[in-house]
Order: C-alpha cells, then sequence, then structure tokens
C-alpha cells in the first residue's frame, strides 16, 4: 500500500488477532487498535478513524453475528470507510447486508480460511481499501450456482471470467490466473457485459457491481 | 398439590372443601353430560328393544333391525367429531379435581381439515374419547338418578319439620311415616346424619369419574412410559449439548491455532526466498496445513453446524442445499421467532441425511426441501424425483432417521413408490 495504512482489526482469538497484527505490519500498514468483540471495534473506530476495519464476524458475547452488525454501523456512520469482514462460513445475507451499505465499494466478505493464504489476503485488503469490493469465490460460486439458466448465453470461459470478475479482480488480475493476455479477457468481459445486458465498462469496480447486482437479482 | 384422590382417604374430608368441589364436579357434568344423553338415548333405543326381544327368544323385527343401524352408524359417524372437542373439555375439567389435565394421545393436529378427519378417524385415541363420550351419555344419567334421588330423600328427612308445621299433619318420606312435628324431629336428625355418607357418595362418584376419565382420555401410557420417554427425550437433549461443547471447543481451541499456525506458515513463506532450500518443505508444510484445515472445518460442521446455532434452520438448509450435488430448493418461512433448538437441530439432520440419500441412492435430477411451522408443530419434507423404492431395512438411514426423531416426540413419514420419487416427511412438535 503506498500511503500508511491505519487498521483497526477485531477477532476474538488471540492467537490469531496477534498474528493477522503481524501480516498487516508486515505489508506496511499500522494496526492502531486490536480488539476482542464488537463494542470495542466500535470504540476503536470512533478513537482512531482508522483507513480499514477487518472484523471477524462470530465474537462474543453471544458469537453469532455482532462483527457484522459492528461492520454495518461502522459503514452506516461513514459509507466510504473500507471494512473486510471474515466469516468461518458462507452466508449470502451477510454479503448482502454488507453491499447493501456504501453502495458496496470499500468492502470485502471473506471466509476465514483466505487468511492462510497471505498474499492474496493482502491484495484483497488493498483493493478494498482502494474502493474495491471483494466477494469471496465461494460466495460468487453460489451466486453464480443459484443463478442458473440466465448464464446460459456464457461459454465455458466466459463464466470462468465472470467468476473472477464478480470476486473483484481486475483484467490483469484475471489474465494473470487464467495464462491468457489482458487484452483476451478484455474481449471476454466485453461479451460477458453484452450478453448479460449490462452496461459496458473499463471501470474494474463499477464492473463488479454490475456482475453482482445482476447475479444476485436472479439468483 | 392435593387432588380428590388423596382428599377421600383423609380424615378431614367431610370439613375440607372437597365434599363442595365434588358436587361442583357433578353438577357441570351433569350439565355436559345431558345433551348427549339427549341425543344417544334415543339412539340406544331400539337396541333396548333389540334385547328385549332376543331375551324373550324372538328375533328383533326388521324395522329394529333398520333403526339399530341407523344409530350405530350416526355414532360411527358423528361420533369423533363431538367426542374429540368433549375429550379435550373434559381434560380441562380434571383441573377442578385438584388434577393436572393428562397428555392427549392425540398427534398434533394438521391443519388441513381433511387431513384433519383422516388422522383422527384413524387414532385409537379418538375412539377411546368415543367410548368416554359414551359414558357421560348413558352410564352417567343412570348413576345420577340413583344419586339424586338419595339427595333428595335426605333433603326430606331435613325439611320435615318444617313439612309438618306448614302442610299436611300426615306424610311419608320414603320407608319412614311422618305423623307431626315432634315425630318429625329424630327424621331430621337422621338426615343430618346421614348427610356424611351423602357427602361421601358424592365424592366418590367423582373419583370414579375421575378414575374413567383418566384412563380413556389420557394419553395411554401410565406415568411410568410417560416418563422414560421424557427421559428418553432429555438424554437426547444431553446429547445435543455435549455436541455444542465439543463444537466449541474444537472451534476456539483446534480451529483457532490452526488458522493461527497456518497463517504463520504463510508468512514464512512471503519472506522465504524461492530458491531457499527450505522453500519446497515450506510451501508443502503450509499446503498441508490448509487441507487440515478444510478437514477440520468438515469434522467441526458436521458435529454441528454454526451456521445452524447462529442464523437458523432455513439458511442452514439454503448451505446444505447449495453443497448437495443435486439441485435442491429450499421453501419456508421467513419468521422471526424460532423452533425449540432440539427441533431444529434434528429437523437438519433429517434433512441433512435424507438429502445425503437422495445423492447416492435416488438417481434424481432435482430435490426439494419444504419447511413448515406453526408454532406448536415443525414439518419438514425432503422430495425428489428419482428412483423411489427406498427400503427402510437396507441400510439407507432410515431407521436411524426414526429413532431420532421419536425421541424427541416427532414421527416421521415414508412415500417411496418404484419409479415415483421419495419423500421424507417429518413431523416435530415444538412443546416448550
Amino acid at each position: 500500500m503506498p500511503e500508511l495504512t491505519r487498521v483497526v482489526l477485531a477477532e476474538d482469538g488471540v492467537l490469531l488477532r496477534e498474528g493477522l497484527t503481524g501480516v498487516l505490519a508486515r505489508f506496511g500498514c499500522t494496526v492502531v487498535a486490536a480488539v476482542g468483540d464488537a463494542g470495542a471495534l466500535l470504540a476503536a473506530v470512533d478513537a482512531h478513524d482508522p483507513d480499514l476495519v477487518v472484523t471477524d464476524i462470530r465474537m462474543p458475547p453471544a458469537w453469532t453475528d455482532e462483527g457484522l452488525r459492528a461492520a454495518v454501523a461502522v459503514r452506516t456512520a461513514r459509507p466510504d470507510r473500507p471494512v473486510v469482514v471474515l466469516s468461518q462460513y458462507v452466508q449470502p445475507e451477510y454479503a448482502d447486508a454488507l453491499l447493501a451499505t456504501g453502495a458496496g465499494r470499500g468492502v470485502g466478505y471473506l471466509l476465514k480460511d483466505r487468511v492462510a493464504d497471505v498474499a492474496e489476503f493482502v491484495a484483497a485488503l488493498r483493493a478494498v481499501r482502494a474502493g474495491g469490493t471483494v466477494l469471496d469465490p465461494e460466495v460468487v460460486r453460489r451466486l453464480l450456482r443459484r443463478s442458473g439458466d440466465p448464464l446460459d448465453p456464457l461459454s465455458a470461459r466466459e463464466r470462468q471470467v465472470l467468476t473472477l470478475v464478480a470476486e473483484g479482480r481486475s483484467n490483469s488480475a484475471i489474465a494473470a490466473a487464467l495464462f491468457v493476455t489482458e487484452a483476451a479477457v478484455g474481449k471476454h468481459v466485453g461479451n460477458i457485459l453484452a450478453k448479460l445486458d449490462l452496461p459496458p465498462t473499463e471501470d474494474t469496480n463499477r464492473r463488479v457491481l454490475a456482475v453482482l447486482a445482476y447475479l444476485r437479482a436472479t439468483a | 398439590m392435593s387432588n380428590l384422590a388423596s382428599a377421600l382417604r383423609r380424615r378431614r374430608f367431610l370439613i375440607s372443601g372437597w365434599p363442595w368441589r365434588s358436587l361442583g364436579y357433578l353438577l357441570t357434568t351433569a350439565v355436559v353430560a345431558a345433551p348427549f344423553a339427549a341425543v344417544v338415548w334415543p339412539l340406544g333405543l331400539p337396541w333396548l328393544v333389540a334385547a328385549t326381544d332376543v331375551r324373550a327368544g324372538r328375533f328383533p323385527d326388521p324395522p329394529v333391525l333398520v333403526l339399530m343401524a341407523v344409530g350405530a352408524a350416526l355414532l360411527i359417524g358423528f361420533g369423533p367429531l363431538v367426542a374429540v372437542p368433549l375429550a379435550a373439555l373434559e381434560r380441562r375439567r380434571l383441573e377442578f379435581l385438584g388434577d393436572r389435565p393428562p397428555a392427549t394421545a392425540h398427534l398434533p393436529a394438521p391443519a388441513d381439515p381433511i387431513a384433519w378427519l383422516r388422522l383422527r378417524y384413524a387414532e385409537a385415541a379418538t375412539w377411546r374419547e368415543v367410548l368416554y363420550g359414551l359414558f357421560l351419555a348413558v352410564a352417567v344419567p343412570a348413576w345420577y338418578g340413583v344419586l339424586g334421588l338419595a339427595a333428595l330423600l335426605v333433603a326430606g328427612f331435613l325439611g320435615s319439620p318444617l313439612f309438618a308445621a306448614i302442610g299436611a299433619a300426615r306424610f311419608q318420606l320414603g320407608p319412614v311415616e311422618i305423623t307431626g312435628v315432634v315425630e318429625s324431629v329424630p327424621v331430621a336428625l337422621l338426615g343430618l346424619l346421614l348427610l356424611a355418607p351423602l357427602a361421601y357418595l358424592a365424592g366418590l362418584t367423582a373419583a370414579g369419574q375421575r378414575a374413567v376419565a383418566h384412563a380413556l382420555l389420557g394419553d395411554g401410557y401410565g406415568t411410568d412410559v410417560r416418563e422414560v420417554t421424557r427421559s428418553r427425550a432429555r438424554l437426547v437433549d444431553a446429547f445435543e449439548t455435549e455436541r455444542r461443547r465439543i463444537e466449541r471447543d474444537l472451534h476456539d481451541g483446534a480451529q483457532h491455532r490452526l488458522t493461527s499456525l497456518t497463517l504463520h506458515l504463510g508468512m514464512a513463506r512471503v519472506d522465504l526466498p524461492a530458491d531457499s532450500p527450505a522453500a519446497e518443505p515450506l510451501t508443502r508444510a503450509h499446503t498441508q496445513a490448509k487441507e487440515l484445515m478444510v478437514v477440520l472445518r468438515d469434522l467441526v460442521h458436521g458435529i454441528r453446524p454454526q451456521i445452524l446455532a447462529d442464523v437458523g434452520l432455513l439458511p442452514a438448509l439454503r448451505e446444505l442445499a447449495a453443497q448437495s450435488p443435486v439441485p435442491v430448493t429450499v421453501v419456508g418461512p421467513q419468521t422471526v421467532s424460532r423452533p425449540p433448538e432440539l427441533v431444529e437441530a434434528t429437523a437438519y439432520y433429517v434433512a441433512s441425511e435424507a438429502l445425503g440419500n437422495v445423492a447416492k441412492h435416488a438417481g434424481a435430477s432435482r430435490a426439494e426441501v419444504r419447511v413448515e411451522w406453526t408454532g406448536d408443530l415443525l414439518t419438514l419434507q425432503v422430495a425428489d424425483d428419482g428412483r423411489g423404492g427406498a427400503d427402510p431395512a437396507a441400510g439407507t438411514g432410515l431407521t436411524g432417521l426414526a429413532d431420532r426423531v421419536a425421541a424427541v416426540g416427532g414421527r416421521l413419514l415414508l412415500a417411496t413408490p418404484a419409479g415415483g420419487g421419495t419423500l421424507v416427511r417429518v413431523e416435530l412438535p415444538c412443546r416448550s
């Protein structure tokens, strides 16, 4: 991250909290507060005005969705504050609740397991910090599965690209993942948008939101 | 809390409130029984005539036989419709005698009236209740007549001085003849003495009726069996609590530590030059740790899905459906309130096993999970369009499902015609 990113981190497990703090520091972030519950998270956000909030969903006292509710509260107070939520399992409603805040910009919904792949995890945080939208591949897979018929006109390759677009990846990232040129990706994306009757756009984030809105509407 | 049976055994019965309560019970019984008697006695009349004929060595006349058949048909046809609500009232009325109303032996009622009729007419409990209705209509009026005469006689004894003073000088009271006010005094005293047996008679009558009501209107089991059922439910509950504890331990302990370990391995990989001799073993360790995370997550999920506890049955079922290789639609109510935890867990377990069977055995192209919840009954139905013919005895886990459903007082129904798909339906009562 070019500028110094100030992060508030909420995770109730001490070991993982320390591990995540280490990862963030290693990649040039300053963890201004690392807390263990939703109440402390809200207080820390008020006190430190961070550039990025990373929070677990399941936290004390009830171990259900405190973290998500805190995240939504943070976003409601300031819709452009980037927030990444970590979840133990895929719950499409959780992603919906997050995407409904701040027009879906600058939010991330990731499975907790993703922290294991440090580089990808940090890339996702960076994307959200820059105002992007990042959804866990598993959430996207669910959306694609539920959509079914409306995606019939897409070729297998286009579906592959669509999945990566919905995850919030840029053309260059998609090109790298599929081992093709960026120009080829651009062509696929253009075809997908045309086939799904979505407005053509070069802006990665606007594209993600359009695709996600489409998938959620047809799911 | 005391009840009539224990009160009758106490010496203070006569000076307690119980004779009055018994009297109250008997009088209200008369009110309840009267309309039934008015209907049943005329219907029973042809039978009485036939019985007299047979006794006299004659074959009953055809019209009598027809009337007998009509009476029986009416009783069988409409009896349950009347007896079921009557039984509900009578169970409640036992509270008046200090009893807890007995549990009904009826299965939970379906909302659909046709289904209700089909279920109720097939239940033994319904016909026991019809029998109770007959008892109220036939035996109760007969015995109450005797009882009423006795009460009238005692009242006459007590009032005899008054009658003698204002009315006739000579009159007959049952076996006793009164000739004057002075002569009537011992009779009045006798009446006073007879009040005690009368009170006991009322108490015993109420107690007898109570015994009949318990025998015919209860759930057919003694308290012992009911207690066993309840303790089995408690045991299932204890298992559920234990599963929750194990899940929590694994999640907070092992899973958490493993995630942290994998994160550190991932960190090390970032900083290790790719040409280092440690790079390859480290990559392998990291990969294995990630695989272990998946294994552990599946394990914890199998013990007790977090999503079920956190957000409820319907989202958990949707997640289950999303994992199925066969396309599954989930239909259910979006309610704020939730069934008891054990009921939710049982329903989830059934859905999970049933969908597993669909994937493994049914050869289906699609399946549907349907949930209905009325507040006291949760119904879950898993239907597929596969080959059907599932055999509960052939290790499809259906018997295990039925056991688990029975332990929480529910029941499992199976429709699986060969070639016609399979439908598994469970009904789980949600008594709190």
